[in-house]
C-alpha cells in the first residue's frame, strides 16, 4: 500500500497529479480534432513555433498565455506569407519558418543574459507546477470542453466533406481557425507541464490509441481521456521510483499505451 | 406540401456566375415549380457544381436575376465523404441540423428522433447505429439523402447521386425522388447519364451555358447533344434506337 501511496505523499507530486488529469481532458478533446484533421504535424510544428513567443513572454516577465498567443500569431502570419512565395515548394517553407522560429526561441533561451530555468520550457516543469498553475489550467481547461461541445457540429460537418460543408452551414475557414485556437490553446496548457517538445505527447498519443479501440467519437474522447490519465498516474510511478524526468515518463507512458492500443485493435480486427 | 398549386420555388433569368474574374457559367434561364424534378446535364466542367453552388447560396452570380423562394438542401456525391471517419448514420444525418439549430447547440432528442424518421424515409431505420464507413455505396448515398431531408428545405439538390451505386439502390433513390417530389419539393439531379435524364420532368443542358431546356424527348436532339458535349459523340450503328454513346467519363 505504501508503495502506492508514497509517492503522492508530496504536496508537488499531487499538483503534477491534477495537472496532468486537467492536461488529459484538454489534449484528448483537443486532439480527436487533431487526428480527424489529420493536423498531428501541423500541431508539432504550432507547438515549435511558438516557442520565442514563449521564451519572450518570460523574459519580458509577461505571462506566458500571452507570449504563447503572440507566437502563434507571428507564426501563423510567417508560414502564410512564405507559402505564398512562388519559389519556395510549400512544405519547405513552413519546415523553414518552423524551424528558424524555434531556432530563434532556443538563442534567446540560451543567452548568458537569460534567466536560469528558461529550459523548463522545452522539456516542462512538472513538479514545479504552483497552485496559481493548476487554476490556471483549470479555467483554460474548462474553457476548452465548453468550446469543444459548442463547435461539435460545425467541426463534424466541415471535417466530413469539405466541399460541400458551406451547403451545411459550416464555414470551413472559420472552423479550421477556431481548431487552430484550440490546439494553440491546448499546446499553452501543455507546455507548462511536459514542455515544448513532449506537448505533442499529449495532443496526439492519447486519442491516437483510442481511435484504434473505439469507432464513435464521443467513446473516442472518453477513451482517450481514460487513457492520458492512466498515461499520467503511470509516468508519475515511473519517475518517482526510477528517478527520470517527470515529463519525459509520462510522455514515454502515452507512447507505451498508444502501442498497446495499437496492438489490441490489430489484433481484434484481425 | 400536397394539393396545393405548385409554388415556384427557383426563378432564374439570364444569370451569370463564375470564380474570381472568371465566367464559367452563362445564359441560365429557368424555373423550378414544386412537384418538379429536373435533370442537369453536361460534361465536366460544364457547370453543374457552379449551378449547384449558385442556388445554394454559396456563390453570388454575376448577373442576371435569381430569386429562391425557399432553401436548399444538398446532396453530394458519395466519394467525397470520409469513411474513415467515427461517426453512424445517424451522425451523418444530424448533420443536417447545422443549417436549422445555432452552431453551438448540441443536438437534442427533437434533433434526434427527425434525423431517425429521416433514415426511415430512406429505408435506413435499420441502420441508423451502423458505422457510416462500413454501408455500402448506395446506402451511403441513401443517408446523405437523409441529411438533406433534416435540412427540412423544399429544394433538394443532388449531385451525381447514382456514381459508385449499385442497381438495386438505384432504382430505390429514383422512386425516392420521385416521392420527395410527389410531396411538393422541387428537385434538381445533375447526371451525365443521358438515358437517365429521360426519367425526369425535363432537362436542363449545361456546357458554360445553358444549351437547351425541357421535357427530355423533345429537348435532347443530336444538335443539342452536340452543343452540350462539345461535339464529342459517337454515333452508334442502330441509329434511332440508342442516339448517341458518351466517352467515359472521368473525375
Amino acid at each position: 500500500m505504501h508503495a502506492l501511496l508514497d509517492p503522492f505523499a508530496e504536496p508537488f507530486m499531487r499538483r503534477a497529479l491534477i495537472e496532468l488529469l486537467l492536461l488529459g481532458v484538454a489534449g484528448s478533446l483537443v486532439g480527436c480534432w487533431v487526428l480527424l484533421y489529420e493536423l498531428a504535424y501541423s500541431t508539432e510544428s504550432l507547438a515549435h513555433a511558438l516557442f520565442p513567443g514563449l521564451v519572450a513572454a518570460a523574459l519580458l516577465g509577461v505571462p506566458l498565455l500571452a507570449g504563447g498567443a503572440a507566437g502563434v500569431l507571428a507564426a501563423a502570419t510567417a508560414i502564410a506569407l512564405v507559402v505564398r512565395t512562388p519559389v519556395i515548394a510549400r512544405d519547405t517553407g513552413v519546415a523553414v519558418v518552423i524551424t528558424s522560429l524555434f531556432g530563434l526561441g532556443v538563442v534567446l533561451a540560451l543567452s548568458p543574459s537569460a534567466p536560469p530555468g528558461l529550459e523548463s520550457l522545452l522539456f516542462g516543469d512538472l513538479l514545479g507546477v504552483t497552485r496559481g498553475d493548476l487554476v490556471i489550467s483549470g479555467v483554460l481547461v474548462a474553457a476548452t470542453a465548453v468550446a469543444v461541445v459548442a463547435l461539435h457540429r460545425p467541426l463534424l460537418v466541415a471535417g466530413f466533406d469539405r466541399g460541400s460543408a458551406g451547403a451545411f452551414g459550416a464555414k470551413p475557414f472559420l472552423v479550421d481557425g477556431a481548431l487552430l485556437m484550440l490546439i494553440a490553446v491546448g499546446v499553452l496548457v501543455g507546455v507548462q507541464a511536459l514542455g515544448n517538445l513532449l506537448v505533442i505527447a499529449m495532443l496526439v498519443g492519447p486519442a491516437a490509441g483510442a481511435r484504434r479501440l473505439v469507432e464513435r467519437l464521443p467513446a473516442m474522447m472518453g477513451l482517450a481521456t481514460l487513457l492520458a490519465w492512466t498515461a499520467a498516474i503511470a509516468g508519475l510511478y515511473l519517475s518517482y521510483y526510477l528517478d527520470v524526468a517527470a515529463g519525459a515518463a509520462v510522455a514515454s507512458a502515452t507512447v507505451a499505451l498508444f502501442l498497446i492500443a495499437a496492438l489490441t485493435g490489430a489484433f481484434r480486427h484481425a | 406540401m400536397q394539393d396545393r398549386e405548385p409554388v415556384t420555388l427557383v426563378e432564374a433569368r439570364g444569370v451569370r456566375a463564375g470564380y474570381g474574374r472568371s465566367v464559367v457559367l452563362e445564359d441560365v434561364d429557368f424555373d423550378l415549380r414544386g412537384g418538379e424534378r429536373i435533370a442537369v446535364l453536361g460534361p465536366n466542367g460544364g457547370g453543374k457544381s457552379t449551378l449547384f453552388r449558385l442556388l445554394l447560396g454559396e456563390l453570388e452570380p454575376f448577373g442576371g436575376e435569381l430569386v429562391m423562394n425557399g432553401a436548399g438542401a444538398f446532396v453530394p456525391q458519395t466519394e467525397r465523404s470520409r469513411l474513415d471517419y467515427p461517426v453512424s448514420a445517424l451522425d451523418v444525418a444530424l448533420m443536417g441540423t447545422l443549417s436549422r439549430l445555432p452552431w453551438w447547440r448540441p443536438n437534442g432528442r427533437r434533433e434526434r428522433r427527425f434525423a431517425r424518421e429521416a433514415l426511415g424515409r430512406v429505408g435506413l431505420a435499420g441502420l441508423a447505429d451502423a458505422q457510416f464507413g462500413e454501408l455500402s455505396g448506395g446506402q451511403r448515398q441513401r443517408v446523405l439523402v437523409a441529411r438533406a431531408l433534416v435540412q427540412n428545405a423544399p429544394i433538394l439538390f443532388l449531385d451525381e447521386p447514382f456514381v459508385g451505386v449499385d442497381r438495386p439502390s438505384e432504382q430505390l433513390l429514383e422512386q425516392l425522388i420521385v416521392d420527395l417530389a410527389a410531396e411538393g419539393r422541387g428537385i434538381m439531379v445533375a447526371t451525365h447519364d443521358i438515358e437517365q435524364t429521360y426519367r425526369y420532368d425535363r432537362v436542363l443542358c449545361l456546357n458554360g451555358r445553358q444549351v437547351a431546356l425541357g421535357p427530355p424527348l423533345q429537348t435532347l436532339t443530336r444538335e443539342v447533344l452536340e452543343t452540350t458535349y462539345g461535339g464529342a459523340i459517337v454515333t452508334l450503328p442502330d441509329e434511332g434506337q440508342t442516339a448517341a454513346i458518351l466517352p467515359p467519363h472521368h473525375h
